[in-house]
């Protein structure tokens, strides 16, 4: 493309360089620092930002294996960190899949069919997202609460109470699969319903083998919100074994002084796998915006 | 893909109608009420197999209702009532809790050795009385429910072993279970650790008063006195004696909370320090994320940077990571006594900051790294609306001489900014309420003095502190129905600006 070039160009792009490669260094030197952290024997403060005594020691320990110092002593792990996670994993996992399941059927038919009431129900799923789950909490612990006292496992500190709960998260996958519906072309459906194909069936064997990577999207979506959810499992959950990674990385934290160096590798340990998560999601995003034209988030 | 309807239908609704009688008859009438209409239009959508296709929004529906908009109705119906650490329970179970008290009346008291026998258990019971003659249960299973055994009269020690005193401190669940039956016919349970007696139920409902009072009040066995259920305090109260005996009970005390948040000082001041700083965040961490991140896209959008790729990698990393894995990450790093920030200020100032004491610096920090959570998403958003705007635009600007500058405020924010106004109310309304960031990061420090809270607590955070740390359920709800209030208020709003628009 032919632009018309300002004649200090050089100066100006070692210019931006320069800021970028600063913004960089400030931007990403925690996550180092982090890295670092997690390397270095002991959680005693130093006086320095490289290790100095290179350990596994939190490795193990994040692992949940105990580990015996040059003296002989164990060190047990402070926290059930993978326990967590999977419980983590488990909540996101059960109440992701069932969000995906009922918003398919639930946007197909807003997008595509006749529904009496189709514009209130718009509305309120417009409207909702403006009262946050968060300050509904005392609504929540109060009705499992009560709930639990005729069925333990749907009471509190119960991980299925928290799987239900979650399940509130069914508002912005919605969006994305009507959003993605309102962008592809309808007439192979209307060509299945002509042959006499009724509604299960053009859902099932037109729309969702073309569907795979919007459906991956709002998966990836459902669960990234539910494993970083803190209020409600902060709330519904107590026991040690039965914590999220949200609530259970925060007590690290909180105890004093914090066992810094344990939080670092723990940390890395459970965000490794998240943030895989969010990458492959992206990465379904961005086949999907290649293969069906959709404008991201909308 | 046939699924043979009518049988699943029933089956799911014998199971839910079996719940919800459960539910009424322990007095759960509006729960049962609710549940029973769900089930009932869910059945009859499955099986009326209408035109209407409800039936496939339906579960979607019920989600909603149930996980968003009920939790939010009940949240406001808290707010008119009493709940709080004293007041947890329903009328009808803070009487069940009274009626399930037993006191000892004066006689025969025993202590205990266990034995095992088996995979169980069996009890010795010695009276006060120095003599060689013991009671000796039957076998007692290894059990934590209610259970009955016989004793009998023994001179012999039983074959099994003695349970050391840690052993039997670990069966105390099943001695606290355990009923014995002692030859003459009285029964005996626990009483304290390690001690039986005769025990007998402290109240029963008194029967002989006329119908509508009947079911709450109670007779206490050792005196005869009447309690009765005080509406107006919540507790239930001898008759000529106000002290509150046993637990509270939930009543509704109609606006009393929310007069309580007008007319209190000790909980409107934090409460409207809570207020401001929610807004200012909010406004400074989207301003901020806006203009880095409209930067930033500005410099990726232009052409002669060829590395641009490698930039926009390691300038979307902060998004890839958890929020609250970033933020508990710099609660480490800013530690005043041994953060790696603070080690860094040291060696470069000869001193720390105290990040986490000073109201203003924990502010600063948590705006930082608010915005450093953000900046990606505008980024990534802005990148999006540039590539949208017609490039002879700049083409034109350029043979007119323009600087950057002028082109960032005459061409690129006047033709972003239509787009960008729902995503920023959005996102402002996201921060007001952002719990999640202020937990992990400072947990509200530094605290108010003779309040819930601490300086950088958002008011979402006002309503749970209030609620889960002081317990004043009731409180907190009405603090959180202001919020809602508000956000309605906000959404009526946006909804006006977008039919003008």
């Amino acid at each position: 493309m032919a632009m018309v070039q300002p004649h200090n160009l050089r100066r100006r792009l070692w210019a931006a360089r320069i800021a970028m490669w600063l913004f960089l260094l400030i931007t990403l030197s925690p996550l180092v620092m982090l890295i670092l952290a997690s390397l270095e024997s002991g959680n005693v403060a130093t006086d320095s930002l490289i290790p100095r005594q290179f350990s596994l020691e939190h490795w193990y320990l994040a692992l949940g294996i105990p580990w015996e110092q040059a003296d002989g002593t164990v060190i047990d792990p402070p926290f059930p960190v993978l326990p967590w996670l999977w419980n983590s994993i488990k909540v996101a996992t059960i109440s992701s899949i069932l969000i995906v399941t009922f918003t398919t059927t639930g946007a197909y038919t807003c997008a595509r069919l006749r529904l009496p009431g189709k514009r209130v129900l718009l509305a309120l799923m417009i409207t909702l997202p403006m009262f946050p789950p968060v300050l509904s909490l005392t609504g929540f612990y109060s009705l499992f609460d009560q709930l639990g006292y005729y069925a333990g496992w749907l009471g509190l500190d119960s991980l299925w109470s928290l799987t239900l709960a979650h399940l509130g998260g069914v508002i912005l996958p919605f969006w994305l699969l009507k959003g993605y519906l309102a962008t592809i072309d309808k007439s192979p459906e209307e060509a299945a319903s002509i042959a006499g194909a009724n509604v299960w069936q053009t859902l099932r064997y037109i729309l969702l083998p073309t569907s795979i990577p919007i459906l991956v999207t709002a998966f990836t979506v459902a669960f990234i919100a539910s494993i970083s959810e803190f209020p409600l499992a902060s709330v519904l959950l107590n026991s040690t074994d039965k914590l999220t990674l949200t609530v259970g990385l925060r007590r690290y934290l909180q105890l004093e002084p914090p066992p810094w160096r344990d939080f670092a590798a723990a940390a890395i340990l459970c965000g490794l796998p998240i943030t895989a998560v969010f990458l492959v999601g992206q990465h379904w995003l961005v086949a999907g915006q290649r293969v069906f034209g959709l404008r991201g988030g909308d | 893909m046939r699924l043979p309807r009518l049988p699943i239908v029933i089956i799911v609704d014998l199971l839910l109608l079996y719940g919800v009688t459960l539910m009424y008859a322990q007095g759960e009438v509006a729960i049962a009420i609710l549940i029973l209409m769900v089930v009932a239009f869910g059945s009859w959508l499955v099986v009326s197999k209408g035109r209407s296709n409800f039936h496939l929004v339906f579960p979607c529906l019920v989600m909603v209702a149930a996980f968003i908009v009920l939790p939010l109705l009940y949240t406001i119906n808290i707010a008119f009532t009493n709940y709080s650490a004293d007041h947890r329970l329903s009328c009808e179970r803070a009487q069940a809790a009274l009626l399930s008290e037993s006191w000892r009346p004066a006689g025969e008291y025993y202590r205990l050795k266990l034995f095992r026998e088996g995979s169980g258990l069996r009890l010795m019971l010695f009276g006060s009385a120095v003599s060689e003659e013991h009671f000796l249960t039957g076998p007692v299973v290894n059990s934590n429910t209610r259970q009955k055994v016989s004793a009998f009269v023994s001179t012999h020690r039983p074959g099994g072993a003695e349970l050391s005193p840690d052993e039997v401190n670990n069966k105390s669940t099943i001695l606290a279970n355990l009923v014995i039956l002692l030859p003459d016919g009285t029964e005996v349970a626990m009483i304290t650790p390690g001690v039986f007696g005769r025990s007998v139920s402290s109240y029963r409902v008194a029967v002989d008063r006329p119908y509508p009072d009947q079911s709450l009040d109670l007779i206490d066995n050792r005196t005869g006195e009447t309690l009765w259920a005080n509406m107006t305090t919540g507790y239930f109260t001898r008759e000529n004696n106000a002290e509150p005996v046993g637990p509270g009970f939930i009543i509704d005390t109609g606006w009393d909370n929310f007069v309580r948040v007008f007319t209190d000082p000790a909980i409107h001041n934090p409460l409207l320090k809570n207020f401001a700083w929610s807004v200012m965040f909010a406004a400074i961490s989207v301003g901020l994320s806006l203009t880095i991140g409209l930067l930033l896209a500005t410099l990726l959008h232009w052409e002669p940077l060829r590395e641009k790729k490698i930039y926009r990698v390691l300038l979307i990393l902060p998004y890839a990571i958890p929020l609250f894995i970033a933020a508990l990450m710099f609660r480490g790093l800013f530690n005043q006594d041994s953060g790696e920030i603070n080690l860094l200020l040291t060696w470069l100032f000869g001193s720390g900051l105290p990040w986490f004491s000073n109201a203003s610096l924990a502010k600063t920090m948590v705006i930082m790294v608010n915005t450093w959570l953000g900046y990606p998403y505008m980024m990534i958003l802005c990148t999006g609306l540039l590539a949208s705007i017609p490039g002879d635009l700049y083409e034109a600007s350029a043979i007119d001489g323009a600087s950057p500058v002028q082109n960032l405020v005459h061409i690129t924010i006047p033709m972003m900014i239509k787009p960008l106004v729902p995503v920023l109310i959005a996102c402002f309304a996201y921060n007001f309420n952002n719990l999640v960031l202020i937990a992990m990061l400072t947990d509200g420090a530094p605290h108010i003095p003779d309040s819930p809270v601490g300086a950088t607590d958002v008011v979402a955070g006002y309503a749970y502190q209030t609620a889960f740390v002081s317990h004043d359920y009731g409180l907190a709800a009405a603090v959180a129905t202001l919020v809602f209030v508000l956000a309605g208020g906000v959404a009526w709003l946006n909804l006006l600006a977008t039919k003008r628009l």
